[in-house]
């Protein structure tokens, strides 16, 4: 235990002090940050503006045409199909007269084609100026119209799940948010994790150090040594890319407008709501800001992290021994890991197609396979406990997971380590999946 | 003396052939011992059967009195195997404190070991070096250090003069020596005839799995001799053909006989004094351990089998 500990150091410190880690570990958050900021500023430095001339002969519509940030709406009398170009206008709006029951036609006439959301907006708006009006021909007044349009756009769906007899704020796309996100994490540490525990098993092979240590120390305890030594590897990149990406956000509130950064404050307290009129004080950005925090705080935080923790670590001893088994057995020529690597990635891959389908229904039978199958159960319950235990996996279901899992990693290292410790000393033979079938399961 | 290693009808059998059939010898305390054999012999596979990287299928192995366990004699081992392996990226001084303690010595007294030996081989200024930076002779001189820093009881060399110029070769033969002079016994596997001659008190000729041959090497060179002589002569004489030995070869004052049976060597010396020779030197020939390997492996299918080998 002590030679496997020794082990374990040598693994993580040649890694971690290696260059390459510190670039990747420090580089990775600042990478993620700045995408996201790159990608907030296109869409909002990305979007053209537009002024459109509108010719309406039947002046009803002039109400519901209201400025938004990308367009403005104007009313001359001097324009025309011919002129508008050389007016400053971009685009031309012209409205036939409105006749009732009968269908008519908008022409738009642009210097320069507009997206579809910017055309149905203006259609949904044009058409809401018509209802309206038919709405004041049957005799409804403006005023009345008008205080209807304010009140109804109150009503949202929030969903709750029933836990007993409390019951909690659900919020399914969070839910589908996070499961993807940590079924995507485990995917990929798994990939580069397990590919590194491989490497590092055949350069041991290859360099023929493998005999010296191993006859120092059992061929199990190199193995051990190494998978658990990379394993410690990932943690550490994964906290330190948590710490990361945490702080600079909070950096990024910081660059906040000291009046928001109070609004989102008093929000907090007020659990949402303002007294009087101080829902109207509230800006957009702020309410924004506040809903988001509001609705990450719905998830049962310690649940998701705890079980991410366990099938993080589960998940890549089940995978790791198997890519170190591999590595034992590869020569000199990497084109061999390929071909015996096929069989692991496979199952790695498809675990994620189901992933991928279980963020959104997580009840389905093959959801509940996969989730208890130690192939993809790792990606697959990760995607399932994100929408809550035990509203949408019973604890029973976890629980047996987990426990396959535990019996599954235990069983492919036992394997792995039988065709590790004959794999690793022999040179100059091509190793089939038959042969180290062979290994694993003959006698002694 | 009681033998510091004692293997008897050691075994191990692959699937396709027997690599290690019913072997038996002893080795003495502080002796140098030479473990011979063509390609494929199955000596690499012995050697990891006493360095207790492979479990034997049949026999015992006694290390100093006792039944070899893997675990508590590792560090009365020393393996340095025919294949030379280290970390290329590691630097050589981490890597030989690693590798130390692995065997089991402390940080300190590793530390302490490896500043010893770097100093007695000039190797002080390659601590932060890394092996990749290293020539093949100067890794293989640090992997004879990694090999024998944690004092073993055992020291096994596979092979360990390939690669070296004949400076460095010079100074780890004198090592070898020193060592075993210190109570070190060493295993010296190798099929370089000479150096075996030179430097083993004891030998153990392999082939297909067997043993052949198993005795000192004057005994061996006893057992094979000749009966082969040279005489030398003061100037070129013709010997005339006689019942008590044959001229192979009469070249310069050098005559080469191989005497027949029946008759010793001085009957040679008074039939040459009657027909009044000159005698200036009169020597046994003993065949080289070159000879006896090659004769004894010869036509044994041993090639055919390096090549299947594993």
């Amino acid at each position: 235990m002590n030679k496997t500990w020794l082990i374990i150091q040598r693994e993580y410190t040649t890694r971690v002090k290696n260059k390459r880690f510190l670039i990747l570990t420090f580089l990775m958050p600042l990478l993620v940050v700045g995408f996201i900021a790159a990608s907030g500023y296109l869409a909002i430095s990305g979007v053209e503006q537009r002024t459109i001339a509108v010719i309406d002969p039947n002046g009803f519509i002039k109400n519901s045409l209201k400025n938004t940030n990308q367009i403005s709406f104007s009313f001359p009398n001097d324009v025309d199909t011919n002129n508008y170009k050389k007016k400053g206008f971009t685009d031309i709006l012209i409205l036939p007269e409105f006749k009732k029951n009968e269908k008519t036609d908008y022409i738009l006439r642009s210097q320069k084609s507009m997206g579809l959301m910017l055309q149905e907006s203006i259609s949904n708006k044009i058409n809401k100026a018509i209802e309206d009006q038919m709405l004041q021909d049957a005799g409804i007044k403006q005023s009345i119209l008008d205080s209807i349009h304010n009140a109804s756009n109150v009503a949202e769906l929030k969903a709750y799940e029933d836990k007993g007899k409390s019951s909690k704020e659900s919020n399914a796309g969070l839910a589908m948010g996070i499961g993807y996100a940590s079924g995507l994490l485990i995917y990929l540490t798994m990939f580069i994790y397990g590919a590194m525990v491989m490497r590092g098993v055949m350069e041991e092979k290859t360099n023929r150090i493998a005999e010296v240590i191993i006859s120092s120390v059992k061929p199990f305890e190199l193995m051990m040594g190494k998978i658990i030594g990379i394993g410690a590897v990932g943690l550490t990149q994964f906290i330190l890319w948590i710490v990361l990406i945490i702080s600079l956000t909070s950096v990024a509130m910081g660059f906040l407008p000291a009046d928001v950064q109070s609004q989102v404050a008093t929000l907090q307290q007020t659990n949402g709501q303002m007294a009087g009129g101080g829902m109207a004080q509230a800006s957009e950005s702020a309410m924004k800001i506040y809903n988001m925090q509001h609705t990450i705080a719905t998830a049962n935080w310690p649940l998701i992290i705890g079980c991410f923790i366990f099938y993080f670590i589960g998940g890549y001893l089940f995978y790791a021994a198997l890519f170190a088994a591999v590595g034992s057995t590869v020569n000199e020529d990497p084109q061999d890991a390929q071909s015996l690597m096929f069989p692991i990635t496979m199952p790695l891959i498809f675990s994620y197609v189901i992933t991928t389908m279980v963020t959104q229904n997580p009840n389905t039978p093959i959801a509940f396979w996969a989730s208890i199958i130690p192939f993809s159960s790792p990606m697959v319950m990760m995607a399932r406990v994100a929408y809550g235990v035990p509203s949408a996996v019973s604890y029973w279901e976890l629980i047996l997971s987990m426990a396959v899992l535990v019996g599954g990693f235990i069983f492919t290292t036992w394997l792995s380590g039988r065709i590790y410790r004959t794999g690793i000393l022999l040179y100059g033979k091509k190793v089939t999946w038959k042969l180290m079938f062979k290994w694993a399961f003959k006698k002694g | 003396m009681d033998p510091l290693l004692r293997l008897s009808n050691l075994k191990k059998y692959y699937a396709t052939q027997k690599a290690v059939d019913d072997i038996s010898f002893e080795i003495q305390k502080g002796s140098i011992f030479g473990l011979l054999g063509p390609n494929g012999a199955g000596k690499t596979t012995l050697l990891r059967m006493i360095t207790g990287i492979f479990y034997p299928d049949g026999g015992d192995i006694i290390l100093d009195g006792k039944p070899f366990n893997s675990i508590d004699d590792i560090q009365k081992i020393g393996y340095m195997p025919e294949e030379r392996g280290l970390y290329k990226k590691m630097k050589i001084g981490e890597q030989a404190l690693y590798l130390a303690q692995l065997k089991g010595l402390s940080k300190a007294e590793a530390t302490e070991k490896i500043k010893y030996w770097f100093k007695k081989f000039e190797m002080e200024t390659w601590w932060n070096k890394k092996v990749e930076d290293l020539s093949k002779g100067m890794s293989q001189k640090l992997q004879f250090v990694i090999t024998v820093l944690h004092e073993p009881k055992l020291i096994i060399l596979d092979e360990p003069f390939s690669g070296l110029d004949p400076l460095n070769a010079n100074l780890i033969k004198e090592e070898i020596y020193n060592l075993a002079k210190k109570g070190a016994t060493i295993i010296f596997s190798t099929h370089r005839m000479e150096q075996v001659e030179e430097i083993c008190d004891h030998i153990v000729l392999m082939n297909l799995g067997k043993k052949i041959l198993d005795g000192t090497v004057t005994d061996i060179k006893q057992q094979f001799k000749e009966n082969s002589f040279l005489i030398q002569t003061d100037n070129e004489v013709a010997i005339p053909t006689n019942p008590i030995f044959s001229t192979i070869s009469n070249e310069k004052n050098k005559i080469l006989v191989k005497i027949n049976e029946g008759y010793q060597s001085n009957d040679v010396l008074k039939y040459l004094l009657q027909e009044n020779v000159n005698i200036v030197a009169y020597n046994e020939l003993l065949p080289s351990l070159n000879d006896i390997f090659i004769k004894l492996v010869e036509n044994t299918h041993a090639t055919a089998r390096a090549f299947q080998n594993n």
